[in-house]
């Protein structure tokens, strides 16, 4: 039971950084570090994109980690 | 019909409505004042955030901002919006599961000293400070811009139009609590996202022929061939300004304000304590992206309502010949919002015409010899672009009236949730959980009412007397949420080595770091605050990314140096990180 919650919480952890990683690059990344490099993409990416990318990166969240909680047995009733 | 019935009329009809949602839902319990019994649904709660989330600033002052701003108001967008996904992922399923009613709440139970005799709980006691400074400068934003709306559209003065707001405010946040709020919050929503769409697609198909802003932003400007966007970097490097699409923040601040604004979101108190009202772990994550598509719907809009305003606002002033509109035949809103003091026109070179360019630049300069001009002669507030655009684009009476009740909507909305963070801090973690703790749930709820009442006045008092305009003053409360609470919540979770002595030491400089820069630019030496002074390039409003960091390293410094936390800590850690086996938010 122990080791089972250590490998929710590493998988948790996985999801955790891969979608912090895109919701980095579209904001940071897209919007500002290299938005000259993109032209107007960077700008659409700064003032609109970014932003429908974070409510889907919350979305993907809930689903997976229903999915997970189910799979290790902690999800609630 | 007039202009002053309509907005009568819709105002009148709005707040009637609060007033009996608060009625119909006033708490009768501690946990029904400070989490609404914590039976929310997640849309509903999503919905309440939403309308507790955007605020004045929001609503009326940040297309305005970014109208001017060009691509920098990108900052306002992304920070504001990406915090949430901060939220959903690293903090609101956790604290559910740890279930108390407040942030503090948890940063006491989470830091507690060894000393179980121990009278006070530092850690607590620092949470709360944070939580009432934040807080308070954050509600007198609201305040503001509750009066800007009135004294313009009722024709009120100001500081009645403040204490107009106070009064509804008093109403039902003091009656309802958290439940009353949520509830209105609810219909709050649905007034402002209505108001806000209404202009903003009328206004597109004007301008690009496209009823979806979001669309038009992207389409071409009035049939003529040129691509909106195109339009507005044209008309402002005609005007010497720099181009819409360029901005003038140098890219380390536009991240550092992005980021702090981000970080402040998702350590803002009276965001955090929503996701404390609905019943289980899954629906806190659930909550927190329906509460990012409402503000999204919001957000998306409102860079295509600047552009519009800004190419509206440049074509009506400087006129078809691009040689300024004559004062004698301009259209009445110049005039409306020049008596309401927010608009300035002087006629610097006597010609009786109004000329707006940028006189600061270079280019600006060579235009204006060019064409005989000696000086900007327009400065319009950057609060009013939302306001006045409705009349700029000469939409119908009821439309104008319905942006006021929307514009109210949003700043009572917020104004009530950080009303209730303010009393909740009073009674529940400085009186019963720090000073009285043996008095009774029925005294507890009396106090969070005296208190919820003091802090009203007292914000509306503040509101009359703002430092800086709406956004600005909002900005701070930002950098000061991210350098107090985001970190020590963060690992709080995240950290199980984390101890006490190492989250005080980070709060403590953390936000007397963040607080310094800030008054020290801001406050003691404005003309000190151009990119030259600041470190390494970062204005006052992203220095609170600086102060984030420095309370991070300092945290986990002092934590590894000190003695690890006591084994019922690390277990309360091991177990909000596990949805099973929520109990409802309570006390304890």
């Amino acid at each position: 039971m122990k080791k089972d919650l250590k490998k929710y919480w590493k998988r948790n952890l996985t999801y955790l950084l891969s979608l912090l990683a895109v919701w980095f690059m579209v904001s940071y990344g897209a919007g500002i570090i290299f938005k000259d490099a993109l032209g107007g993409l960077g700008f659409w990416f700064a003032q609109q994109g970014s932003i429908y990318v974070f409510v889907v990166l919350i979305f993907v969240y809930v689903f997976l980690m229903n999915r997970l909680d189910k799979e290790y047995d902690v999800n609630e009733e | 019909m007039d202009l002053q019935i309509w907005t009568f009329l819709m105002v009148g009809l709005t707040f009637a409505l609060y007033i009996g949602i608060a009625i119909w839902s006033r708490a009768s319990s501690t946990k029904e004042f400070y989490v609404a019994g914590g039976g929310v649904s997640p849309l509903a709660n999503g919905m309440a955030t939403a309308a507790d989330w955007m605020s004045a600033a929001s609503f009326i002052s940040m297309a305005g901002l970014i109208s001017f701003m060009g691509y920098d108001g990108a900052v306002y967008l992304m920070g504001w919006t990406g915090g949430y996904v901060l939220l959903a992922l690293l903090l609101a399923p956790y604290l559910r599961k740890f279930g108390e009613f407040t942030v503090p709440d948890f940063i006491g139970a989470r830091y507690a000293g060894t000393d179980k005799n121990a009278k006070i709980n530092w850690a607590r006691l620092v949470a709360v400070v944070c939580a009432l400074f934040v807080s308070f400068t954050y509600v007198v934003g609201q305040m503001k811009g509750v009066g800007v709306a009135f004294s313009r559209f009722l024709e009120v003065d100001f500081n009645v139009g403040v204490m107009i707001g106070i009064a509804i405010v008093f109403f039902y946040a003091v009656l309802g609590g958290m439940k009353g709020i949520t509830y209105t919050q609810v219909a709050q929503y649905c007034v402002l996202i209505f108001a806000y769409l209404v202009p903003a697609i009328f206004i597109s198909l004007e301008i690009t022929g496209n009823p979806i802003p979001q669309f038009g932003f992207l389409g071409d400007f009035k049939g003529e061939g040129v691509s909106l966007l195109e339009k507005l970097n044209q008309l402002n490097t005609d005007l010497g300004f720099n181009e819409y699409t360029a901005g003038t923040k140098s890219k380390v601040d536009v991240f550092f304000i992005t980021a702090a604004l981000m970080l402040g979101t998702a350590g803002l108190p009276h965001v955090i304590v929503r996701f404390f009202t609905v019943p289980k772990v899954s629906d806190a994550r659930l909550s927190a992206g329906y509460a990012l598509i409402f503000i999204a719907i919001l957000y998306t809009t409102a860079p295509a309502v600047a552009a519009f305003a800004r190419a509206n606002m440049i074509d009506t002033v400087m006129g078809e010949d691009g040689q300024g509109v004559a004062y004698a035949t301009a259209p009445d809103w110049i005039k409306n919002w020049e008596t309401a003091g927010l608009i300035k026109y002087e006629d610097l070179n006597g010609d009786g015409k109004i000329q707006y360019y940028n006189d600061k630049s270079e280019a600006g300069q060579a235009v204006a010899i060019a064409n005989g001009w000696k000086g900007n002669e327009f400065v319009p507030d950057q609060d009013i672009m939302v306001l006045a655009n409705p009349e700029i684009a000469k939409l119908p009476n009821w439309v104008i009236a319905l942006v006021v009740a929307g514009g109210l909507a949003a700043a009572l909305s917020t104004a009530a949730g950080l009303l209730l963070v303010i009393s909740t801090s009073i009674s529940h973690d400085l009186l019963k959980k720090t000073f009285m703790p043996d008095i009774s749930d029925k005294k507890e709820l009396l106090y969070a009412r005296i208190a919820a009442g003091v802090a009203v006045v007292g914000a509306g008092i503040a509101g009359m007397n703002p430092p800086g305009f709406v956004a600005q003053v909002v900005a701070f409360a930002f950098g000061l949420a991210a350098s107090s609470f985001f970190p020590a919540i963060l690992l709080g979770i995240f950290d199980k080595r984390t101890n006490r002595q190492g989250a005080v030491a980070g709060m403590v400089v953390g936000i007397i770091f963040t607080a310094t820069y800030i008054i020290y630019f801001k406050i003691a030496n404005p003309e000190l605050n151009v990119p030259a002074n600041w470190w390494f390039g970062i204005s006052p409003e992203g220095i609170g990314t600086l102060g984030m960091i420095f309370n991070m390293v300092i945290t986990l410094v002092v934590s590894r140096l000190t003695p690890p936390p006591s084994e019922e800590i690390q277990q309360i850690v091991e177990d909000i990180r596990v949805p099973r086996g929520a109990k409802e938010a309570s006390s304890h």
